[in-house]
């Protein structure tokens, strides 16, 4: 055995020293909620400090990818590290974002009880909520413009409100890689700036930043990275290279008409 | 008031209060989580345990009898997982099944068995038997600090005193993750809560309430204080916290209020017969509830006016 043999592997050896620190790592994952495979056999790595769009058309199981990553459903198969150790044991550096309508914003809460809800970490089964506590869910808040509305009752908020709100837990889990399941459904143009910029700038502090997202004109000037898939993989990386005509074709298949591709900013063919 | 009250109201009133509340303390986070029926469903599974503790010691024993219905409570919740994986069916309809078939062979085990000669009927199940909880020993409110005859309470009061203790304990020390699971339940598992398993602890401590509570005072109002008092204490505020205090004073409102209205009420429009402290605390806390969805500060459409 020469050493020469060892080069053809030179790629995988890198990939997967990458994959082995990388925030958030998934290879061969399958689920499945039925017969049908929701997601199958996707690999995928994500860049540290990047901002990541999970792109894919309805069902395609964008969702059902970022609830495995996070423990949340369990898969048939496949292996999910974060930071390079199982999720269980990384849970304290990754805030989770659901998609809004999963829950029910009929709950006796106040705004400021769902932001503390991040910091369940910190505070465990009895620890008291403390006045360091409460300063800083309402620092949360500020940072995305809900200062004012700490003690409304979270039913009584718009749609668009109610995202800033989740936004604000997300940050007061103070984690290192942040998942949104689709935090631009149902607002309007306001908050999604508000809210772009309030993860570029998690981004900029060097946090790494999924988000799944629906709005194809956008992808390119929100995003660094993107993974699209269709149950299964069909490319990952940086935006500039993969974010193609070709790849969206493959993604969305006859759904998306090839002018609307052409016409999309960053979508070269 | 007087030693007629120690003796004859004291301590039926206060079983059927701590009855309430113990059932009203879980109740709050099922009506959240709109499982609020699983109360009425588990006083209905408790039969076939109940029926089975019977033929199996052959007498009407308590314990014997809550062991036997805290065993079908929980086989009736293995059951109702095992049909909603299994069958592919939403739990609503799993647990209709269950809850239905086990019924079923309840009332079947105690048609076939030999039971009419012992006090295990539908009217006993129904209303229990909260006016015969006296205090016999007691000659006074002196008698609360005379250890003889405070060791002839009946034992029905300690029974669901220690239940409640348990069920508080429960409520207060997962407070947290059980209001984080019942509101978000993708974010508690994505905390490392174990949402399934904490889910299944509910309904095994709202078990025991209701089976305790089965035992002292019927099914009856273990529904209605599942369901009414949380209902009812929603509507009066926003926040978790107080609206689990106005469930617990709803609760106890409902026991006193209940018991003397059916104790002296039908005295007081004429009527001969006293009528079931049951069925009339079970009233009262309907009668709150429609108040509550009436004049309640957080009523729908009191809300919009704010
Ligand atoms: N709890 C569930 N039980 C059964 N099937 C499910 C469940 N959740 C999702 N599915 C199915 O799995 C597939 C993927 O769903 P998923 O929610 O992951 O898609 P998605 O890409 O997030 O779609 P959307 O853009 O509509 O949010 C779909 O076919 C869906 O019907
Ligand atoms: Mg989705």
């Amino acid at each position: 055995m020469s050493a020469l043999s060892l080069v053809p592997n030179a790629d995988r050896v890198a990939a997967d020293a990458a994959a082995l620190r990388a925030p958030l790592a998934i290879r061969g994952l399958t689920v499945s909620y039925g017969q049908q495979p929701a997601v199958f056999s996707v690999d995928m790595t994500l860049r540290a400090g990047a901002m990541t769009a999970i792109v894919g058309p309805n069902g395609a199981g964008k969702s059902t990818l970022m609830k495995a990553a996070l423990g949340i459903v369990t898969p048939l198969s496949g292996r999910i590290t974060a930071f390079g150790a199982p999720v269980e044991l990384q849970r304290h550096r990754i805030a989770y974002v659901p998609q809004r309508a999963s829950v029910d914003w009929d709950f006796p809460a106040r705004v400021i009880d769902v932001v503390l809800m991040g910091m369940y970490r910190d505070l465990g089964l009895l620890g008291r909520v403390r006045a360091h506590h409460r300063d800083f869910a309402r620092d949360c808040l500020d940072r995305v413009g809900m200062t004012d509305f700490a003690d409304r009752q979270i039913g009584q908020l718009s749609g668009g409100q109610q995202q800033r709100v989740f936004l604000a837990r997300a940050l007061a889990q103070n984690a290192d890689l942040y998942m949104l399941d689709e935090p631009f459904a149902g607002v309007d143009a306001a908050t999604e700036k508000a809210i772009i910029a309030v993860l570029k700038g998690l981004r900029d502090e060097g946090r790494t930043v999924l988000v799944v997202h629906h709005d194809l004109a956008t992808v390119a000037e929100y995003f660094d990275d993107v993974l699209l898939i269709a149950t299964r993989k069909v490319a990952e990386g940086p935006v500039t290279q993969v974010f193609t005509a070709d790849n969206l074709q493959a993604t969305y298949g006859g759904r998306l008409a090839t002018q609307q591709i052409d016409r999309l900013p960053g979508a070269g063919a | 008031m007087g030693a007629d009250f120690v003796t004859l109201s004291l301590t039926p009133i206060l079983i059927g209060a701590l009855a309430a509340v113990a059932c009203a303390l879980p109740g709050n986070f099922l009506v959240l989580r709109r499982q609020a029926l699983i109360g009425d469903a588990i006083s209905h599974v408790v039969l076939p345990g109940i029926v089975v503790a019977f033929l199996i010691t052959g007498a009407v024993a308590t314990l014997p009898m809550i062991l036997g219905a805290a065993c079908a409570a929980l086989v009736a919740v293995a059951l109702i997982e095992a049909v909603r994986r299994l069958g592919r069916i939403e739990p609503g309809a799993a647990m209709g099944v269950v809850f239905t078939a086990m019924f079923a062979g309840g009332v079947l085990l105690l048609e076939q068995s030999d039971t009419s000669s012992v006090h295990l009927d539908v009217e006993h199940a129904l209303y229990g038997n909260l006016e015969s909880l006296i205090w016999l020993d007691a000659s006074g409110w002196g008698s609360l600090t005379d250890p003889v005859a405070l060791a002839g309470l009946p034992p029905e009061l300690g029974r669901i005193a220690l239940t409640l203790v348990a069920v508080a304990l429960f409520t207060g020390i997962f407070w947290r993750p059980l209001a984080l699971s019942t509101f978000d339940e993708g974010f508690a598992r994505s905390l490392g809560i174990r949402t399934g398993a904490l889910g299944l602890a509910l309904v095994v401590v709202s078990a025991l309430a209701a089976v305790a509570a089965f035992d002292a005072v019927g099914s009856i109002i273990v529904i209605a204080m599942f369901i009414c008092p949380p209902a009812a204490a929603r509507l009066m505020t926003d926040r978790l916290g107080a609206q689990v205090g106005w469930s617990v004073v709803f609760a106890i409102l409902s026991a006193i209020l209940g018991y003397v209205l059916a104790g002296y009420g039908p005295g007081w429009f004429g009527l001969g017969a006293s009528v079931s402290a049951a069925g009339m605390i079970a009233t009262v806390s309907g009668v709150i509830l429609a108040l509550a969805a009436v004049f309640g500060p957080r009523r729908r459409g009191a809300i919009v006016a704010t």
